[in-house]
């Protein structure tokens, strides 16, 4: 029997949408082990009361490591406080959400371990005594199964592809030590305009392309997005390369890979590289004057015409069903 | 400042992707390979480095085929001084092993940085530089966009979901380059020529264990063909109308 440990992640106290996420993803692997879910919490002393709600997805336990060090991310101290708590045994699988911060900290972690890793995965399996991931390689060009032999698998989980069901384990609540060591200090998070998602996270994209014929004409993109509520402007390599927009919300192969349950292409063509970082979208709308272009062949959806009437339309529209 | 910089010949990003007879590869027939886009950042980074310093040397190392030896002459002919290739016929899945034949190679090399690109366009693994880190107990800075150094001392800055971290740390030190670090330069003729009579020294990659195994290699699941709802903005109610009721998105 091997147990499943869900490493979570809290900004400023509050656990982010992945962490459920990765608590409910560890739920079904433990399930398929015969295991337990741990949840780890680590984080500034009070973050346990953020933790109690982790058995509703799942955690049978939920591990909290508090330390004033840790109301950032502490990149060595999460890793050794991780990885002593694996060390402390009877874990199979070690999962993390493939954030910015799970993408710094499940390397450290894996190699803290001498374990094995596989990373922004989209399924996870269990059979004759191994742990297999699924998960996009090339950039979504291909998906590749790979199996991890060892006594401890790490994982990074890839967002928005474990939806959290209902669960009703006890997530008791246990403080573990934290282990405060840091080689590197995060010294100040310089947090972007209040409420801005990110294009990886949001579970509405709209992202802009050429098209758009201007970096001004951008507004239009986030005139949609606000109608949209959750959502996050995402970027075409082209704009990004052309510098109307940061490379943060670049969506492809050299950007971002999104997996958003809708995902907007205004005035994107559709290069390879760019279907390979949002095909796995649940719905795709493109909105395009070439009806020839790419993006149609990936669209569940597609309007040919002029986006700087189409959009505004679909600003309208959208604001209005959402109100109604 | 003796800089290190990793790299890996990768398929080029608007490359077609076949499967091969193995099932578990990628067929390489008529694919072109490139310099992973991400490690030209932080080749860049290294040359504006070692040149700032005044002194130094910058080693390009790449672990793969024989092939990769190109991909290191790409990095000589950007301006690194010297390359060494640690062989592997083919490069695991694994990137911990990947990982502990770098850090092999890098444990005595008297480095003040190790770069590397903050992950490869074929694995998407962003996990060699922060283990090779972990494994020679070093500060590591994944995925900077902005770096200074002063007197042993460095500030990175990194972006995350909806802000940036700014990050201090002493060298030495690993740091995996973000796009937008730098411009990487195109190597100019002269540099191409002069590439040619730089050295590589080649050696066995001491890999160990590959405990990652790809047990399977598959095109995606094609979406089902979707529909031009319609032309111009009258088409929206309708397309609003499929998002409620079809695709229950809104």
């Amino acid at each position: 029997m091997a147990n499943v440990l869900a490493v979570t992640e809290q900004r400023d106290g509050a656990l982010r949408k992945t962490s459920y996420e990765v608590v409910w993803a560890a739920r079904q692997l433990a399930d398929a082990m015969g295991g337990t879910v741990d949840a780890l919490v680590v984080g500034a002393p009070g973050v346990d009361a953020a933790g109690a709600v982790l058995g509703e997805v799942g955690a049978d336990r939920v591990l909290v490591a508090e330390s004033a060090a840790f109301g950032r991310y502490a990149p060595d101290g999460y890793a050794a406080t991780a990885a002593a708590v694996v060390k402390a045994g009877g874990y199979g699988a070690v999962l993390v959400a493939a954030t910015a911060t799970g993408k710094d900290l499940a390397p450290r972690l894996a190699a803290a371990l001498d374990a094995p890793l596989a990373t922004d995965v989209t399924a996870l399996a269990f059979a004759g005594g191994k742990v297999t991931a699924t998960r996009p390689v090339y950039a979504g060009k291909a998906i590749q199964q790979v199996t991890l032999d060892a006594p401890v698998a790490i994982v990074s989980v890839r967002p928005n592809t474990y939806a959290p069901g209902k669960s009703a384990k006890a997530g008791a609540v246990e403080k573990v030590p934290a282990v405060e060591t840091a080689r590197v200090v995060v010294r100040e998070v310089k947090a972007a305009a209040q409420g801005k998602l990110d294009v990886a996270e949001a579970s509405v994209v709209v992202s802009g392309g050429r098209g758009l014929k201007g970096p001004e004409h951008f507004a239009l993109i986030e005139n949609l997005v606000k109608a949209f509520g959750a959502a996050a402007v995402g970027a075409s390599r082209a704009v990004v390369d052309a510098g109307w927009r940061p490379h943060a919300e670049q969506v492809g192969q050299t950007g971002k890979t999104v997996s958003p349950q809708l995902y907007v292409a205004v005035g994107i063509s559709g290069a390879i590289q760019h279907l390979a970082g949002m095909k796995t979208a649940k719905v795709i709308i493109a909105i395009n004057r070439d009806k020839d272009a790419p993006i149609f062949q990936v669209a569940d959806y597609g309007i040919v015409g002029d986006l700087f009437e189409i959009v505004p339309r679909l600003t309208e529209e959208i604001a209005k069903a959402r109100a109604g | 400042m003796k800089i290190a910089v990793c790299i890996k010949r990768t398929p080029d990003t608007e490359a077609r992707v076949r499967i091969a007879a193995d099932g578990v590869s990628l067929d390489e027939t008529g694919v072109k390979f490139i310099l992973n886009p991400y490690d030209e950042f932080a080749v860049e980074e290294a040359l504006q480095r070692r040149d700032k310093a005044g002194a130094g040397e910058v080693v390009a190392i790449a672990l793969g085929p024989d092939a990769a030896q190109e991909t290191i002459r790409g990095a000589l002919a950007m301006g690194a001084d010297r390359g060494i290739l640690l062989k592997a016929d083919k490069v695991p899945a694994d990137a911990l092993a990947v990982a502990k034949a770098l850090a092999a190679e890098l444990k005595d090399g008297g480095y003040d940085l190790v770069l590397f690109g903050k992950m490869a366009v074929d694995d998407h693994n962003h996990a060699a530089g922060p283990m090779v880190a972990e494994l020679l107990g070093l500060p590591c800075v994944t995925a900077i966009s902005k770096l200074e150094l002063e007197g042993g001392k460095g500030v990175a800055e990194r972006e995350i979901e909806g802000g940036v971290e700014v990050v201090e740390f002493a060298l030495p030190a690993v740091l995996t380059a973000e796009k937008g670090l730098n411009t990487p330069r195109y190597p100019a003729l002269k540099g191409i020529m002069a590439a040619k009579k730089k050295p590589i020294e080649i050696r066995p990659a001491a890999l160990g264990a590959v405990r990652a195994q790809v047990s399977a290699l598959a095109p995606p699941p094609e979406r089902k063909a979707g529909r031009i709802v319609g032309e111009g903005p009258d088409s929206v109610p309708e397309l609003v109308r499929l998002l409620r009721t079809e695709a229950k998105v809104l």
